[in-house]
């Protein structure tokens, strides 16, 4: 028996990063590749640029996209240098005749071809390099690479090619490959701040400045206060942002607007606002300028607050059905046109979806169940409300969480339409878990690898109902499935204005100069995300699928559009 | 072709041949069903469909649709009136998978003994692929059987008798145990099987599951149903068998045709369908079914070492993938 893989590691392979469960997803997609492809395909996800036009065989979308990415860095590299095509032609005469010699050792390797053919299209001149004898070659190279170390100390670092000449993977050439971070989770690195800085200085955009102390693992977070939302940094009216979007800015950022589909929906609203007072500019095209005015107001709102999965979804959508609109098209059938996809966006995505999740969701609820819900989620809420409506018995525990106290909204709602409630705090959760039948969640996100992201608290609820045995169940719409991976809550999270864990009791209130000690932070998280283990069933308007599915229909979607 | 004749080629199918599965027989028999589908009940239906409010059909094909659908209803009927015959789970999803193939194709003739036509050699050709199945499993599972092991299986299943006889043919030496499985002590048959196989065989109390446990290397059983989730509907003690394996590190393996394959997933013991569990006269007659006693339980995938199909040897999670491209 071979050896079992945890479900924290992580597969990477030339399909991708993928968890172990779903392995066999992949697998059974990759049958209909030719199996030659694959190890070229691994071997180029590991190794150095080589570019596979001397190969002669098809270039799929990603490995086009790379070669762009690749000739970018290229051309970038040829600035810094100053030495441009002497410093290029040496490495690639270095690299040539390295690969020769393992490319007659090992002739089965398919990776080591690669870069011969890469190299010898790039410089001819390294043609007749083969003739010269091993030694002799062996010589240049080392000479070559001392020159070259010389000369990097007094280089700057960043970006540069390393001088290895084998075509293993090291760290550096790795750069070209590896996609960026997000800027948003990268607060402590400070080239990327000020990165960040000169791109909001260009679009007009306010920085909004961290707030109190960070606790060290979340310090490459945003931490911001409430107190001082970006909004006051804009001058009125002049402002390159659009009025809606500063509304909503400052909604968001004071927690007006909250969860992930009131989120979604009121910023396709105020996009559809946007579209309505946008005019054309002489002498440029609607499908272009206007994406380009998106920008900026993406910008200021992922300033007020990080945006979500489901928005990042939705962005992405207009931004695809912005560009596709032709040329020839007027600017008021233009608008016509993308006003009616964002309206059949929202209806199709999520209030139809809710309405199948809710179909397939009462087929769970059984007459005498005991439903447990934490904090409120509108699909959840909506969900009961149909099963009430339908005459199935049945009760349900409201778990509520400071500092948001949201449950109390949804035990309001559920009070409103009749059903019966009980009303507990998280820390009283093993003591009523023995009376529940089922758990239903909302999730924020659902994630490629399985995971589940969403408030913080439930993956202490789905972990806790794991072990009394309580089925948990996850309602989500497939327009949260977002391509990320991620395996703990840490990497990628929000923090809130930690002044909101400050509480006055009898007038007291302890923490209140909790700035002015130093030893002390005060950590307010946003969400987490639940390991698929935990998790039963998710329960998406495509069906009832295993929480291990979510790569398929994410394929599914992805070969729709 | 009456309701009452449906039945009786059903029953008549398992009689002659008892070694084909419950499902193979089922869609046998609506294949016949289809085929001595008279043209003039369809036009009986057209009225009970326009009843069903179909009118999104457009003009063009409405009066072929109604009796394409006339035929889509009758068969539908039939599976109905068939799983009230024998209520395995196996009838069921082999029934719907059928009318899904058949039906999958352009139906674009005018004429409509041609679409009849087209359905009929769309559904002799799935009977060919689903009987080629078992074969299949059995030469895909047998690999995993070493020489000298020891197996445990429950209940007699047609499917593991075919694997442990391509494991026979092999030359490898092993022995099983088999449970007896009450309350229709369809153990002994299995034991008989292999004795007449030369194949030693020992047959154990259903309650000494956990006792022979670690005497075993491997357990092997069948499946009535795999569901969504990945887990498995079987006979009442696989459930437990699955558990004892697992507490003691032993690997489990399901061996299922895919036509198996059902659109369930249930979350515990009770959600599964009342019509599943008990059978199909017990249905009909008792009234209060608390004290009756469910046939068969449910495992769920987190217990499944791999599953062997014949679309290939899955694990629990990649079962979900295969349901979706065969149902969408």
């Amino acid at each position: 028996m071979g050896e079992r893989l945890t479900t924290s590691t992580l597969l990477v392979t030339d399909g991708g990063v993928i968890h172990p469960d779903c392995f066999s997803h992949q697998f059974t997609s990759a049958k209909s590749r030719r199996s030659e492809t694959w190890r070229t395909r691994l071997a180029d996800r590991l190794t150095a640029s080589t570019t596979l036009q001397g190969e002669g065989k098809e270039l799929t979308k990603e490995e086009k996209q790379r070669l762009r990415k690749e000739k970018k860095q290229h051309k970038k590299n040829k600035k810094d240098d100053r030495g441009p095509p002497e410093k290029e032609k040496e490495k690639e005469k270095a690299s040539v005749p390295a690969p020769s010699k393992p490319a007659t050792q090992s002739p089965a390797h398919k990776a080591a071809p690669v870069p011969v053919n890469a190299s010898a299209s790039e410089s001819p001149v390294a043609a007749e390099k083969p003739a010269k004898s091993k030694a002799e070659l062996r010589a240049e190279r080392r000479a070559r690479q001392d020159s070259e170390r010389a000369s990097k100390q007094g280089k700057k670092e960043g970006g540069q090619q390393s001088t290895s000449s084998k075509p293993k993977a090291t760290p550096n050439e790795l750069q070209p490959v590896v996609k960026r971070l997000p800027d948003h989770v990268q607060v402590d690195d400070p080239v990327a701040l000020k990165k960040l800085a000169k791109k909001l200085e260009r679009q007009q955009v306010p920085l909004r400045s961290d707030y109190g102390y960070k606790v060290s693992l979340f310090s490459h977070l945003h931490q911001y206060s409430r107190k001082n939302p970006p909004t006051q940094q804009i001058s009125i009216p002049v402002t390159v942002i659009h009025p809606s979007i500063v509304r909503l800015g400052l909604q968001y950022s004071q927690g007006i607007i909250a969860g992930s589909n009131a989120r979604s929906v009121a910023l396709l609203h105020a996009f559809k606002q946007v579209i309505q007072d946008y005019s054309t500019p002489p002498n440029e095209e609607l499908s272009r300028d206007l994406v380009n005015k998106l920008s900026p107001y993406i910008s200021f709102l992922s300033q007020c607050r990080p945006l979500s999965a489901s928005m990042g979804n939705a962005i992405k959508y207009i931004k695809k059905e912005i560009s596709n609109i032709p040329s020839q098209c007027k600017e008021e059938e233009a608008k016509r046109i993308l006003q009616e996809c964002i309206d059949s966006y929202i209806n199709e995505k999520i209030i139809l979806a809710s309405e199948a999740i809710s179909k397939y969701a009462i087929e769970k609820i059984s007459d005498g169940d005991v439903i447990l819900v934490y904090g409120c989620s509108s699909l959840v809420n909506h969900i009961l409300c149909e099963a009430f409506e339908k005459q199935r018995k049945f009760r349900v525990i409201v778990v509520d969480s400071r500092p948001r106290l949201e449950g109390r909204e949804a035990l309001r709602r559920l009070v409103k339409k009749g059903i019966r409630c009980t009303y507990v705090l998280i820390s009283a959760l093993s003591y009523i878990l023995p009376e529940v039948s089922k758990v239903f969640l909302g999730a924020h996100a659902l994630l490629a690898n399985g995971y589940v992201m969403s408030r913080v608290g439930t993956s202490q609820i789905a972990l806790v109902a794991k072990a009394y045995n309580v089925p948990v169940l996850v309602c989500c719409e497939t327009y949260k499935f977002c391509e990320r991976v991620q395996t703990d809550s840490f990497v990628s999270n929000e923090l809130d204005d930690p002044d909101d864990l400050i509480v006055t009791r009898n007038g007291k209130t302890h923490l209140e100069n909790w700035q002015t000690v130093k030893s002390l932070g005060l950590l307010n998280l946003v969400y987490d995300v639940t390991p698929p283990d935990f998790v039963d069933l998710v329960i998406t308007d495509l069906g009832m699928i295993p929480c291990t599915s979510v790569p398929v229909v994410l394929r599914v979607k992805n070969v729709d559009q | 072709m009456e309701e009452r004749e449906l039945v009786e080629y059903f029953r008549a199918q398992i009689r002659e041949d008892p070694d084909v599965a419950s499902a193979v027989a089922a869609i046998r028999s609506l294949l016949e069903f289809l085929k001595r589908d008279q043209s003039e009940s369809c036009l009986v239906f057209r009225e009970s469909v326009q009843g069903y409010e179909m009118r999104m059909l457009t003009n063009a094909c409405a009066s072929l649709g109604e009796t394409i659908l006339g035929l889509r209803e009758n068969q539908t009927k039939a599976i109905q009136r068939l799983e009230e015959t024998d209520s395995s789970v196996a009838v069921s999803s082999g029934g719907e998978l059928f009318l899904r193939f058949i039906s999958l194709t352009s139906l674009e003739h005018p004429d409509l003994s041609q679409c009849k036509n087209v359905m009929i050699e769309r559904g002799e050709l799935f009977l060919k692929k689903i009987s080629l199945s078992r074969g299949k499993v059995g030469k895909l599972c047998h690999t995993f059987i070493k020489d000298g092991a020891k197996i445990l299986t429950h209940s007699s299943s047609r499917v593991v008798l075919k694997v442990l006889e391509n494991a026979a043919a092999d030359n490898k030496r092993f022995t099983v145990y088999v449970t007896e499985s009450q309350p229709d002590s369809a153990g002994k048959l299995m034991a008989q099987k292999l004795h007449n196989l030369n194949i030693p065989v020992t047959v154990v109390l259903d309650a000494a599951v956990g006792y022979i446990m670690e005497k075993v290397d491997l357990v092997i059983v069948g499946a009535e149903g795999v569901v969504e989730s990945g887990g498995v509907i079987n006979k009442i003690g696989t459930y437990q068998m699955a558990v004892c394996s697992k507490a003691h590190n032993k690997p489990f393996y399901v061996v299922a045709e895919s036509f198996k394959f059902v659109r369930l997933y249930p979350l515990n013991q009770q959600d599964v369908p009342d019509r599943f569990k008990y059978k199909a006269d017990i249905l009909k007659t008792v009234k209060d079914l608390n004290q009756e006693h469910p046939m068969i339980d449910y495992t769920p995938p987190s217990l499944i070492t791999l599953l062997f199909t014949d679309l290939g040897v899955l694990t629990p999670s990649a079962v979900s993938d295969e349901l979706i491209k065969l149902y969408l």
